[in-house]
C-alpha cells in the first residue's frame, strides 16, 4: 500500500560529480538582519539536494538569489562548472533555472496554457504561441506524467493540478534545474506521493532537483543529500542515507528537541461544542461545508485533520461568528450560538469562545498596532467604562502575557509588525487563552513558527486541555492533530469521512481519507487522486 | 423621428470624451492601477490642446499638447504609485486639484481671461467630416438621415473613439501585450517570477491611458467647444470610472455605459425649458445633477458584487 | 527599516511640504513674479496686523473643521472627499434653524445651530457611507458625485426657495444680529472687522475631541482597526458596515460645522457657493498633518495663513490668484499624501550611514 513515507528507490550517486550549483560565501542582509551569513552549498547535477531549516532560518532567501530575485550582498554563484551574474528572473531561466513557488505564481482566471505562455510568447500576437505550447505541453505530459486540462481556468483545478502547471511553466521555458520551495505544504499525502514520483522520473532523466522544506520526514524519503541551514548560516550538509530526522531535528535548532509531546489521559467532560448538521457556503456561493456534524467536550482536544481547502477554514469561521451558517446549529454549553451573518464574532465570544484563527496576519492581529493594542483585540469592550477606553488596563493586561508566555522583545510598546512569527503567534495565543473561554478553537497553531516556540504552543494547548476546556483543534499537519489530539476527524470536500483514535491510528489510513478515498476503495488510491 | 436623430447625434458626440476616458480609464486599471485622476487628465489635456492651438493655429499640436499633458500627469501618476508606492487614490485625488489649480492659474496668467482660453477657429478646431456619399445618400428613406445625419459628420477624434472600442478588445485578447496587461492586474507576481518588469508594463499602459484621456481633454475644448474654460471637464472623469466599473472593465459594455450617459447628456440639453405634463418645466439644476445621480445609483446598485482586477490599486512590493 | 518616530511624524512631513512650496515657488516664477518677494507680503498680511490676524484664524476655524472630517475618515481607512458638498448642506440646516428662532439670543441658539448643521451635513455624508457599507460602492466616487449634487440642489433651493424677494444676488435672509454667532471682536478689540467668531474656539475643542475619540474611546480603536485590517475587525466582533456608516456620519458633521463658522457667524445668511473649496482644503490639511489632531491643527493654521496672505498679495501682485494657493494645496497633497515615501529613501540612507556601528536591538530579540 503507497504512503507518504514509502522509500523510494533511488540510483546510487554517480562517480562523475560534477556540479549543477555551486554557492560560495554568498551574504544577503535586509537592513540589521542577516539573512544568509556566508554561504557554501554545492549541488550534483541529477540529483534531489534538500534545504532542511526552520522557519527564518534563510532558506527561500537564499533560492530567490539563486533564482534572481534578489541580489547577494557578496559570494559567487556557479552554474554547471560557469561562474554567472544572476540580475534577474530572466537570468535564472536562461541558465535554465526554474523555481516551483510555495504560494503559487499563477493567474487564476487564465487557462493552464495562457499561465504557460506569459512571458514566454513566441510572437506579439497569441494565436501560434498557444499552438505551440498545446504541443510541447501533451509532449511534457507524456513524457513526465504530469497531465492537467490545458484549457481549463487555474481557479477550477485542484491545488495538486495547479502545482503541476508550475512545474510545466518552468520546463516549459527549458529549466534543467529545478527548485521547490515548500510544495507538498498543500497537497494530500497522496498528492505529495505523486509529485515525488515525477522529480524522481526528472532527476532519472537528469533534471537537478533542490527541494526546500521544513518536513523532516520528506527529506528522508526523497533526497540523495541535505544541507540544514540555521539562523542564516549553512550548518552541515549531509548524504541522506546517512543521517535521520532526529539528528537533522537538532542540527536545525541547534540542540535536542522533543519531538512528540508528552501527555497525560484525557479526563472528558460534558459536551461544550455542539455543531450540528451545518452547512456554510462561501463567498461566491459555493457550498464548502456540506451538513457536518461533531461535539468537543470539556477537558479534551478535538482534532480535524485535512488537507486545506476542504472546508476547514469555513468551519472555523462559523463556528468563531466570522460566516453566517446557511443551516444547522452550533451550541455552546447548550446556548444556540448559530452565526445569522459575518458581525457575530463579539456573540460567540460573550458565550464563551476564544478563536485562534488559522491567518494570525490576516485576521488575528493588526501588525500596525502597538503590541498592548493587540492583546485587547477582540475584547476591547472589556477595557474602561462607558465609550472610554481604559488604556492603563490594557497596557497591564498586555504586560501580564509578555511574562506568561516569554513573549520576546518584552515591549508592549513596539509594533507588532517587529515580532517574530513564533512571538505574533504567541500574542494571540496569550490573548485568546487568558479570556478563560469553556471552548477554544485554533487553526494552524505553528503555521510560520519555528520549533522552540511550536513545542511551548503546544504544551500551552495540552495546559487548556488539563483545565477542562473544549478545544477545536484544525490543523494540515497530520503529526500535529496525531500528537495533541484525543479524538480525530477527516474533512474532505466539506464532509467527515471518518473518525480515528491517535492512539491506533493508522498512518496511511488517514492519509487516504484526506485524499478522499472511502476505506474499501484502497485499490483505487494512486490514480484516484486527480 | 427628426428628433430622434437629433438627440441620437448628440448622444455620440457627447459620449466621446466619456468613452475616451473610460477606455483610458481601462487600460490603467486592467493593468493594477487605479486612476481617480482622469478628471485632473481630462481638464489639464483640455487646457494643454486648448493654448497651443490658440498660439499656433493648428488643432493638430493641439492634439500633441493635451496629449503631451496628460502624459506629464500619468508620469507623476506613476512614479507615486509606482516607484514611490504610494496611495493610488491620494494621488489621483491630488492630480485632480492640481489640474484644477493650474489650469485656471496660468490660463490667467497667460490670456487675463479669468481662466478662458481666446476662441479657436480655421485650423485651430476639429471639424466635422463627411463620409463618402453622405450627400447623395442624404435624401434616401431610413439609410439617408442614419448614414447622413447620425453616422456621418463627426468629427475624426469620435471616429477613433469608436474604433478604439474594438481596437481594445483585440488587443487584450488577441495580442501578448494584452496578456501581459491583463496578468499585471491580477497577479505581478505571475510576471515578475516569469523574468517580465511589472514596472515597465504598468508604465506602457500608464501611456496609453495618456494618449487616449488627452485625445478626449482635447476633444472638450477643441471640438465640442472652441476654447478652454475652467473645470471644463464637469465630473467627466469620474463618470468614465463609474461606467468603467458598471461595465466590468470590458470594452463593449463601457462603450454601452457611456453611450447611456451621453444620451442622459443629450436629454439635458433637448428638455431645456420643456413643460413636461404632470412636472411642468424641469430645473436646470435637476437636469445637470442627473448624471451624478444615475452614477450612484450604478455604482450602489450593480457594483456591489463587481469583481476588479486583483491587484487593482495595490502597490507592488518584492516580499521579504 | 524602522526609522525613529519623529522622523516619520515631523521631519518627513516637513520636507514634503517644504518639496511643495519650493515647487509652488516655481510656478511663481513662471509667471513671472518674484517667490520670496511673495512669501514676505503674505506673512505681513497674515500676522502683521489685527485685522490679517483675525481673518487669519477665521480660515483656519474653517480649515480645522474640514482637516479633521477627513482625518477620522482616514482612520478609518475611508476617503472623505465629499466636505465641500457636506459643509454646503450643513449650511441648510444652519440657515432654516437660526432663521425659525429669529429673534432668540445666540447663547440659546447656538447649541441649535450646531445641531442643525451637524445632522444636515452628517445626513450627507452619511448617504455614502451608507452605500460603501452596504453596496459596496466605492465612498471616493460617490462623495465626489455628491458633492456635484448638492451644487445642483442648493442652487435650487437657494435661488428658487431661500431668496428674498427684494434681494438680487443669491442668498437667503439675513440671521438677527442676537442670533449670530459672535465674533470675537466683541471681547478682543484687537480683532475688531474680522470675521473670527466664536467658532473658533470650538475648533479648538473639535481637535481636542477627536484626539481622545480616536485614541482613548472603544469606538476610535474600533475604527482604528478596521482601517489597518477589515479582516480582523471582523475577527474581533466588530461591525464593519456600522462603522463605516457612523463615521462617515461623524465625518461629515465635523465639516459642517463651517456652517455655524460662516452662515451663522461670518455671513449671517446662506451664501451661494458659500463654502469655496474649503473641503478641498480640508484634504490638504489631514493628509499634511497626518491624520492627527497636533498635525490638523498646525496644518490648518498653515494654510490659513495662505489664504489671508493670499488676499494680501492679489492686491500687489495680481497675478497671483486663488487658484494659486489650490495648486499649492494639491502639490502638499501629492507631496505628503502620495509621494510620501520618496524622500524615505534618502532621509533612511542618511540615518543608516549615522547608524552603521550600532547593534540593533530588535534584530538581536527577533530570533527567539
Amino acid at each position: 500500500m503507497d504512503t507518504h513515507t514509502e522509500n523510494v528507490q533511488r540510483p546510487v550517486p554517480a562517480a562523475d560529480t560534477s556540479l549543477a550549483i555551486e554557492l560560495k560565501k554568498i551574504n544577503k542582509s535586509f537592513g540589521p538582519v542577516r539573512a544568509n551569513r556566508d554561504i557554501d552549498l554545492a549541488v550534483t547535477r541529477g540529483t534531489v539536494h534538500g534545504i532542511v531549516g526552520e522557519n527564518g532560518a534563510g532558506k527561500s532567501t537564499l533560492m530567490s538569489i539563486l533564482y534572481g530575485f534578489y541580489h547577494a550582498d557578496s559570494g559567487e554563484i556557479v552554474v554547471n562548472g560557469r561562474p554567472v551574474v544572476i540580475h534577474n528572473s530572466s537570468d535564472a531561466l536562461a541558465l535554465g533555472i526554474g523555481m516551483v513557488h510555495q504560494h503559487f505564481m499563477l493567474v487564476d482566471n487564465f487557462s493552464v496554457i495562457e499561465n504557460v505562455i506569459l512571458g514566454a510568447e513566441d510572437s506579439a500576437l497569441l494565436g501560434p504561441s498557444v499552438d505551440k505550447a498545446r504541443r510541447e505541453l501533451q509532449r511534457l505530459a507524456d513524457d513526465y506524467g504530469l497531465n492537467v486540462p490545458v484549457d481549463a481556468l487555474i481557479q477550477d483545478l485542484s491545488v495538486g493540478q495547479q502545482q503541476r502547471v508550475e512545474i510545466l511553466k518552468a520546463l516549459y521555458r527549458g529549466a534543467d534545474i529545478l527548485i521547490l520551495d515548500e510544495p507538498t505544504g498543500v497537497l494530500t499525502p497522496a498528492e505529495a506521493d505523486h509529485l515525488f514520483k515525477v522529480l524522481k522520473t526528472l532527476r532519472d532523466e537528469g533534471k537537478t532537483i533542490i527541494l526546500i522544506t521544513h518536513k523532516l520526514r520528506e527529506i528522508m524519503a526523497i533526497t540523495d543529500t541535505v544541507s540544514v541551514m540555521r539562523q542564516g548560516q549553512m550548518v552541515e550538509s549531509l548524504v541522506t542515507s546517512e543521517t535521520s530526522p532526529e539528528q537533522l531535528a537538532e542540527l536545525m535548532v541547534g540542540r535536542r528537541v522533543l519531538l512528540r509531546v508528552h501527555k497525560e489521559e484525557a479526563k472528558p467532560g460534558d459536551v461544550l461544542l455542539d455543531v450540528n448538521d451545518l452547512v456554510v457556503t462561501d463567498d461566491a456561493g459555493t457550498e464548502r461545508l456540506k451538513s457536518v456534524s461533531l461535539k468537543v467536550r470539556a477537558g479534551e482536544i478535538f482534532g480535524v485533520a485535512g488537507v486545506a481547502g476542504n472546508g476547514q477554514s469555513e468551519l472555523l469561521e462559523c463556528v468563531a461568528g466570522m460566516r453566517a451558517a446557511k443551516s444547522g446549529t452550533i451550541s455552546i454549553s447548550g446556548h444556540d450560538v448559530t452565526a445569522v451573518n459575518e458581525d457575530s464574532a463579539a456573540m460567540l465570544r460573550r458565550n464563551g469562545l476564544a478563536h485562534v484563527p488559522e491567518d494570525r496576519i490576516r485576521m488575528g492581529l493588526v501588525t500596525n498596532f502597538f503590541e498592548w493594542e493587540n492583546a485587547i483585540l477582540g475584547y476591547h469592550e472589556n477595557y474602561g467604562k462607558g465609550l472610554m477606553l481604559d488604556v492603563k488596563a490594557a497596557r497591564a493586561e498586555a504586560q501580564r502575557h509578555i511574562e506568561k508566555f516569554d513573549i520576546r522583545p518584552a515591549n508592549a510598546d513596539l509594533k507588532t509588525a517587529n515580532f517574530s512569527g513564533g512571538n505574533q503567534q504567541k500574542i494571540v495565543l496569550a490573548r485568546e487563552m487568558e479570556r478563560d473561554p469553556d471552548v477554544l478553537i485554533v487553526g494552524q497553531p505553528t503555521r510560520g513558527v519555528d520549533i522552540g516556540a511550536i513545542e511551548f504552543i503546544h504544551n500551552q494547548i495540552i495546559k487548556m486541555r488539563d483545565a477542562g476546556k473544549a478545544i477545536l483543534l484544525v490543523s494540515v499537519e497530520l503529526d500535529e492533530i496525531r500528537s495533541l489530539s484525543d479524538r480525530i476527524v477527516v474533512l474532505f470536500d466539506g464532509k467527515i469521512v471518518g473518525e480515528a483514535d491517535p492512539a491506533t491510528a493508522d498512518e496511511g489510513e488517514l492519509g487516504l481519507l484526506m485524499a478522499g478515498v472511502k476505506a474499501d476503495d484502497k485499490s483505487k488510491s494512486t490514480e484516484s487522486s486527480q | 423621428m427628426e428628433d430622434v436623430i437629433s438627440v441620437l447625434i448628440t448622444t455620440i458626440r457627447v459620449s466621446t470624451p466619456l468613452i475616451l476616458a473610460c477606455l483610458a480609464g481601462l487600460y490603467s486599471e486592467r493593468s493594477g492601477i487605479v486612476d481617480i485622476g482622469l478628471e485632473g487628465k481630462l481638464l489639464g489635456s483640455a487646457f494643454g490642446a486648448a493654448v497651443v492651438a490658440s498660439l499656433t493655429g493648428n488643432v493638430w499640436l493641439g492634439l500633441l499638447a493635451g496629449i503631451g499633458v496628460s502624459m506629464m500627469f500619468s508620469a507623476i501618476h506613476g512614479l507615486a504609485s509606482i516607484n514611490f508606492r504610494g496611495n493610488q487614490i491620494i494621488s489621483g485625488v491630488a492630480l485632480n486639484f492640481l489640474a484644477s489649480g493650474l489650469t485656471v492659474f496660468l490660463g490667467s496668467a497667460w490670456f487675463g481671461r479669468g481662466g478662458n482660453t481666446p476662441a479657436l477657429s480655421g485650423d485651430g478646431r476639429f471639424y466635422g467630416i463627411e463620409l463618402p456619399f453622405a450627400r447623395e445618400l442624404a435624401g434616401v428613406p431610413v439609410i439617408g438621415p442614419i448614414y447622413s445625419g447620425l453616422l456621418s459628420g463627426h468629427t475624426i477624434l469620435t471616429y477613433l473613439a469608436f474604433l478604439a472600442v474594438p481596437f481594445t478588445a483585440w488587443v487584450l485578447w488577441r495580442t501578448r501585450f494584452g496578456l501581459r496587461l491583463r496578468a499585471v492586474g491580477e497577479n505581478p507576481k505571475a510576471l515578475d517570477t516569469a523574468g517580465m518588469s511589472v514596472t515597465v508594463l504598468r508604465y506602457k499602459a500608464l501611456a496609453i491611458t495618456a494618449v487616449l484621456v488627452g485625445m478626449g481633454g482635447a476633444y472638450l475644448s477643441t471640438a465640442q467647444a472652441a476654447s478652454f474654460s475652467r473645470e471644463m471637464s464637469s465630473g467627466r472623469g469620474y463618470i468614465a470610472l463609474a461606467a468603467l466599473i458598471f461595465a466590468k472593465w470590458k470594452p463593449w459594455p463601457a462603450l454601452g455605459a457611456c453611450l447611456l450617459f451621453g444620451f442622459l447628456e443629450a436629454m439635458q440639453y433637448r428638455l431645456q425649458g420643456v413643460e413636461l405634463p404632470l412636472i411642468g418645466a424641469v430645473p436646470t439644476q435637476a437636469m445637470q445633477a442627473l448624471p451624478y445621480i444615475l452614477t450612484i445609483l450604478l455604482l450602489a446598485g450593480f457594483v456591489g458584487r463587481a469583481i476588479a482586477p486583483k491587484a487593482a490599486g495595490q502597490p507592488y512590493v518584492k516580499e521579504r | 527599516m524602522p526609522l525613529p518616530r519623529w522622523v516619520d511624524v515631523i521631519l518627513l512631513p516637513v520636507l514634503n511640504v517644504t518639496l511643495a512650496f519650493i515647487i509652488g515657488g516655481i510656478v511663481v516664477l513662471i509667471v513671472g513674479e518674484n517667490p520670496i518677494e511673495a512669501v514676505r507680503i503674505m506673512l505681513y498680511g497674515a500676522f502683521g496686523y489685527g485685522y490679517g490676524f483675525g481673518f487669519t484664524l477665521y480660515y483656519t476655524t474653517n480649515f480645522i473643521f474640514a482637516g479633521l472630517a477627513v482625518a477620522v475618515a482616514f482612520h478609518g481607512g475611508l476617503f472623505n472627499i465629499g466636505g465641500e458638498g457636506q459643509a454646503y448642506v450643513g449650511g441648510l440646516g444652519a440657515i432654516l434653524v437660526a432663521l425659525a428662532v429669529g429673534g432668540l439670543h445666540w447663547a440659546f441658539a447656538l447649541p441649535l445651530i450646531i445641531i442643525a448643521s451637524a445632522l444636515f451635513a452628517g445626513a450627507w455624508a452619511f448617504i455614502p457611507g451608507y452605500l460603501q457599507a452596504k453596496r459596496g460602492s466605492h465612498v471616493v466616487i460617490t462623495t465626489i458625485m455628491m458633492n456635484f449634487i448638492a451644487t445642483s440642489m442648493m442652487s435650487y433651493i437657494i435661488s428658487r426657495i431661500l431668496k428674498p424677494e427684494n434681494i438680487n444676488s443669491d442668498e437667503s435672509a439675513r440671521i438677527a444680529d442676537v442670533t449670530r454667532v459672535p465674533f470675537l471682536s466683541e471681547w478682543i478689540p484687537l480683532l475688531r472687522n474680522t470675521p473670527v467668531n466664536i467658532s473658533f474656539i470650538l475648533a479648538v475643542l473639535a481637535l481636542i475631541g477627536v484626539y481622545i475619540l480616536i485614541w482613548h474611546t472603544k469606538f476610535g480603536y474600533a475604527l482604528r482597526t478596521m482601517g489597518h485590517n477589515g479582516t480582523a475587525a471582523r475577527y474581533a466582533g466588530m461591525s464593519n458596515a456600522r462603522l463605516i456608516m457612523v463615521t462617515m456620519a461623524i465625518s461629515g458633521a465635523l465639516v459642517g460645522m463651517v456652517a455655524v463658522n460662516d452662515t451663522a457667524g461670518a455671513h449671517g445668511r446662506l451664501i451661494l457657493g458659500y463654502v469655496a473649496g474649503t473641503g478641498f482644503v480640508g484634504i490638504a490639511v489631514a493628509f499634511m498633518g497626518k491624520a492627527h489632531p497636533i498635525g490638523v491643527g498646525l496644518s490648518a493654521l498653515l494654510f490659513g495663513v495662505l489664504y489671508q496672505g493670499g488676499q494680501e498679495l492679489a492686491f500687489t501682485m495680481p497675478a497671483i490668484t486663488r487658484e494659486m494657493i489650490v495648486t499649492i494645496q494639491a502639490l502638499v497633497i501629492l507631496f505628503t499624501g502620495a509621494m510620501s515615501n520618496m524622500l524615505r529613501r534618502p532621509v533612511e540612507f542618511v540615518f543608516l550611514a549615522a547608524r552603521q556601528k550600532e547593534p540593533d536591538p530588535v534584530a538581536q530579540e527577533k530570533g527567539a
